[in-house]
This record gives structure tokens, C-alpha cells and sequence, in this order.
């Protein structure tokens, strides 16, 4: 097993040390499948499909996913236990990519429990299923992007509610630069091209292709990029903390 | 071998650590002193590859640490100062975490972990969570990973701080059995410790090297090296007498003792006991001093505070 398994085990395995991710897990159930009946009109819509479902799951991203990543750096430069890890033979890669993977296998594993919804769509009717599986992969994207993000906040500090809060702002602004009201808001003489760049760098305009069930390169690697781009910048972060 | 060359590292315009230079052999046990803040932890954080340093140079067994992290890291244990831990992890879940990291699997890894826990005395708390053990038992979780690859170097931030005095001793021990063909780095406060375990010591603070001796020849830089300190008890006269003896520059009345100080390359002893056997005194207490090393420590460390 490489290093980076080494420590993305150890990761993973801390989360069922404390009660975090059973908390996580149950909480994330509930308010996606309530979000989903209550709000999305699940059943009232007639239709066969989890789109009332999967609408919900950027803004419950926006608070859930901050909650697990903002522990990813802070609370061991916090402990102390950052020197240890950065004293043991570990490459920042293998840091960076086992604690990364831990949070982002474990939201996997999340989403996957949410799959009786999945039946149960099955059950009552004639789903897409294409759609569905393009949707959960979608929102895995989004969530692995927004983990990224925060895993790189988390780095910069060592107080996990100010990488919370923090996490939580950035991963909306990108949410929004998708919405009206950050595209309207932007005076008119800017090219369209401008607002348009500004709404591609969106999370939600690339998740709602994937819930169109719309499979683009384009837009796995938007997230790709997202989820590498913020990664490569957590590492420089720790390593230029080092520095002073 | 360790080398150190010309290390220094300031946080902003504050110098932690100015021009340190120096090398470190294997078989050596180096005490690393100085008052708090004096750039102890700083450097064993630049050796251990925590923190960048400003300038300078680390190389430990030629592998330069800025170069090469990663094998650097392999070849040493490192006991941070407070010995942090994954504290909701049991302490058999972390050890084999930091064996396999460090590169130990399957029955090598259980082997060296029972062979440390044994050595440590961790047995008994193999299966519980770390946030429950006590400072002494954390401690020694600590060294245990310190020491689980049985690394050709190891670097300890005040491994005994906290501990009560028959752990410290077991730690000594530890250290003591430890070090034959290895490379060990302490740091302490605590002077009886150097002349305890360190072959040599080094004195730090402000950032700069103020001495770097064994602690028998720092001892002797006191001014209580050679002095005779007596308890004679009812002569009442000892004090003008010892005064007039040719080899005694001064004579220092501590309570009911005497501490007679010698003159430059004089020895005292003999003169003293003739004396006494002369005046046919009492003795409660006789012996020579070799020194005082918290004196010589606070003498050096004084003039930079």
C-alpha cells in the first residue's frame, strides 16, 4: 500500500473514532430526502425522477461539506499533530491526496446510502436511470470540488470555525456566479464573454448539465480542474507555511 | 553524522536562530540547553524538516533535508515538544499508523510494536484511546513512535518535561540504552538531565551557540569546581582557619555549611583534611565539588538575556 493509502486509511478511520461521521451521515439523510419531499414536491410532481432530489443537493453541500473539511488541516496544526505528520517520511502529496480522498471517499459513501430514493423512484415508476447515475456522479463532482476548496481554507488557519466560515463564503460565490444574482449585478458594459466566464466558473451551471443527465468532458473536467487546482493550492499553502 | 551549517531562521523581523553551526557524530548524545524561547524547538524543527530554514544548511547522513525530505525524515525520530498524538486513535491504531508510514508491514511492523510497547511499558494501554492515558503514559506514546523504526537518529523535544521522577528515570534508561550507535538530540531544562545521559551539551540562547562542551568540562567552568564543601559542626573557629590556609582564595558560610574556594590550580582537599584532622574537628559532611551546572548555565545564558 503507497503512502497515500496510509494516510487516507488513517483519515478515513478517524471520522468513526468520533461521533462526526455518524452525525454527518444521518443529518445529510434527512435533510436531503426532506429537502426532497417537503420542498421539491417529490411526489406532487408525478414524475418519475429524482430532479427534486438532486436540486437541493448544492445548497446542503454548501454547509455539510465545509463541516467536514474544515477539520482537515486546522485541527492537526491546532493539536500539534501537523509536526508530527510533517516529520514522518511523507511526500505533501501524499498528505494532501490522503486526506483529500478520505473526505471525499467518505461523502461517496454518503451519497450512495441515499440509493432507496433511488428505489423507490424504481418502484413507483419508469425512471431515466442514465440521468440518475450521471446526477449522483455530478453531485459527487461538486462535492469532491467544494472538499478542495475547503481543504485548502483549512490549511491557511488554524481555527476551524474560521475555515468554516470561510469555506462556506468561497464555495458560495462559486456556487452563485452562476445565478442571476451575481450575473445581473455585473454592470452592462462588460463583454458577454466576461459573464459568461464568470457563470463557467459555476458549480452549479456544470452540476445542472450532469442533472440534465448531459455527460460532458467539459464538465468533468471543470471539476477536475477545480478539485486539482485547489489541492495543488493546499499544498503550497502548507509548505509555505513552513517557510514562516 | 549531522551537519548543521550557518542555520538561522527569523520569523519576520524577529531572529529565532542566528549562524548555528555545528555537527553532531553517531554515538554522541547531545543536550541541547537553553532558557525558553532561546531557539531549542526552532532548530529541531529545521533538523526534522517541520519548518524551512532561512539560510543555511542540514544534512544528516549526507542527505540534505531542503533536498531530500523524504529520506531524511526515514532515518530520524522525532518527538515533538508535548508530544502531540492522534488523540481519538488507540494507541495500538497509532503506532501502527506511524510504522506503516514508516515504510514497516505485516509481522515486522507487529514485532517492532510489541518489542517498543514492551520497552515502553505500553502494554497494558495498547488497546485504549490515547485522550484518555495520562501525561506520562502520552509521553511515552510518543517516544514509542519516536523509536518504532528504530531510526539511526533521534531528536527529542524535552522528552521528560511533565513526567514524575521514576518515569524520567525510565526515560534516561531509555535513552541511555538507546544510544550506543545512534544519533540522539535533547532538549532540556533540566541540568541534572545533561549530566545524566548527554555525552556533550550544547548551549543555546538568543538564537546563538554560548557553548558546546561535555558537561563534565562545563561544570568546571563553576566556580564551585574543586571548592570543599564541609559541615563541621560546633568549630566554631574553622572559618579564620581555613582562610589562612595558602591554597584558599575565599571562604562562603552557607547556614551551617562551609564552602572553602580554592585558588587558581590549587587543590584543596588534602590541605583541608589536614587541617581538620589537626584541629581535631567533627565532621559531618566532606566533599569536593565538581562544579555546578545551573551556576555555569545562568553565567553563560545571563549576558543574552
Amino acid at each position: 500500500m503507497s503512502k497515500t493509502g496510509v494516510v487516507f486509511q488513517r483519515e478515513f478511520a478517524s471520522y468513526f473514532c468520533t461521533p462526526l461521521a455518524y452525525v454527518f451521515t444521518v443529518i445529510f439523510l434527512m435533510l436531503a430526502s426532506s429537502f426532497a419531499f417537503f420542498f421539491g414536491g417529490f411526489f406532487s410532481n408525478g414524475q418519475a425522477d429524482l430532479r427534486s432530489f438532486f436540486n437541493y443537493h448544492p445548497w446542503l453541500y454548501l454547509f455539510l461539506v465545509p463541516a467536514l473539511s474544515m477539520g482537515l488541516w486546522a485541527e492537526e496544526r491546532k493539536s500539534g499533530t501537523l509536526e508530527l505528520l510533517m516529520t514522518l517520511p511523507l511526500s505533501l502529496r501524499d498528505m494532501v491526496l490522503g486526506k483529500f480522498l478520505a473526505a471525499w471517499v467518505f461523502t461517496g459513501l454518503v451519497l450512495a446510502l441515499t440509493c432507496p430514493m433511488w428505489f423507490t423512484v424504481n418502484y413507483l415508476g419508469d425512471p431515466d436511470n442514465g440521468v440518475i447515475l450521471a446526477s449522483y456522479l455530478g453531485s459527487w463532482l461538486m462535492a469532491g470540488a467544494m472538499l478542495a476548496v475547503g481543504s485548502c481554507i483549512s490549511a491557511c488557519t488554524k481555527n476551524q470555525v474560521i475555515a468554516f466560515i470561510l469555506t462556506v463564503v468561497v464555495c458560495f460565490l462559486l456556487m452563485a456566479s452562476g445565478l442571476g444574482i451575481v450575473t445581473d449585478w455585473l454592470p452592462g458594459w462588460v463583454a458577454d464573454w466576461f459573464i459568461e466566464a464568470v457563470a463557467a466558473l459555476s458549480f452549479l451551471t456544470h452540476f445542472n448539465a450532469f442533472a440534465k443527465g448531459v455527460l460532458d468532458l467539459r464538465d468533468v473536467l471543470y471539476f477536475a480542474i477545480m478539485m486539482g487546482g485547489w489541492l495543488l493550492a493546499t499544498a503550497i499553502v502548507i509548505d509555505m507555511k513552513k517557510a514562516n | 553524522m549531522i551537519r548543521i551549517d550557518n542555520l538561522t531562521k527569523s520569523y519576520g523581523p524577529f531572529t529565532a536562530v542566528k549562524g548555528l553551526s555545528f555537527s553532531v557524530a553517531p554515538g554522541e548524545v547531545l543536550g541541547f540547553l537553553g532558557p525558553n524561547g532561546a531557539g531549542k524547538s526552532t532548530t529541531m524543527k529545521m533538523i526534522t524538516g517541520y519548518l524551512a530554514p532561512s539560510s543555511g544548511r542540514i544534512t544528516v547522513f549526507d542527505h540534505d533535508v531542503a533536498e531530500a525530505p523524504v529520506q531524511t525524515k526515514q532515518l530520524i525520530g522525532y518527538l515533538p515538544e508535548g508530544a502531540p498524538s492522534y488523540e481519538a486513535m488507540t494507541v495500538q491504531q497509532f503506532l501502527r499508523f506511524v510504522g506503516r508510514v514508516r515504510g514497516l508491514r505485516g509481522t515486522a511492523l507487529e514485532q517492532r510494536l510489541s518489542q517498543v510497547a514492551a520497552q515502553l511499558q505500553l502494554d497494558a494501554v495498547l488497546p485504549q484511546t490515547i485522550e484518555t492515558l495520562s501525561k506520562g503514559f502520552k509521553r511515552r506514546v510518543g517516544l514509542a513512535q519516536a523509536i518504532l523504526h528504530d531510526p539511526r537518529v533521534l531528536i527529542l523535544d524535552e522528552p521528560t518535561d511533565g513526567l514524575d521522577p521514576n518515569q524520567k528515570q525510565e526515560v534516561r534508561n531509555l535513552i541511555a540504552s538507546l544510544s550506543r550507535d545512534k544519533i540522539v538530540i535533547v532538549s532540556t531544562h533540566i541540568l541534572e538531565e545533561v549530566a545524566a545521559v548527554c555525552s556533550r551539551a550544547i548551549i543555546i540562547a538568543g538564537g546563538r551557540m554560548l557553548a558546546d562542551d561535555t558537561p563534565q568540562q562545563l561544570a568546571a567552568r563553576s566556580r564551585y569546581h574543586g571548592a570543599v564543601s564541609m559541615i563541621l559542626p560546633g568549630a566554631t573557629n574553622a572559618e579564620s582557619e581555613l582562610v589562612k590556609l595558602p591554597q584558599v582564595a575565599s571562604v562562603e558560610v552557607d547556614q551551617e555549611r562551609l564552602v572553602v574556594f580554592p585558588k587558581a590550580g590549587e587543590s584543596l582537599f588534602a590541605p583541608v583534611n589536614e587541617l581538620i584532622q589537626r584541629h581535631q574537628w567533627q565532621v559531618e559532611a566532606l566533599h569536593v565539588e565538581r562544579g555546578r551546572l545551573d551556576e555555569v548555565f545562568r553565567d553563560i545564558t545571563r549576558e543574552v538575556a
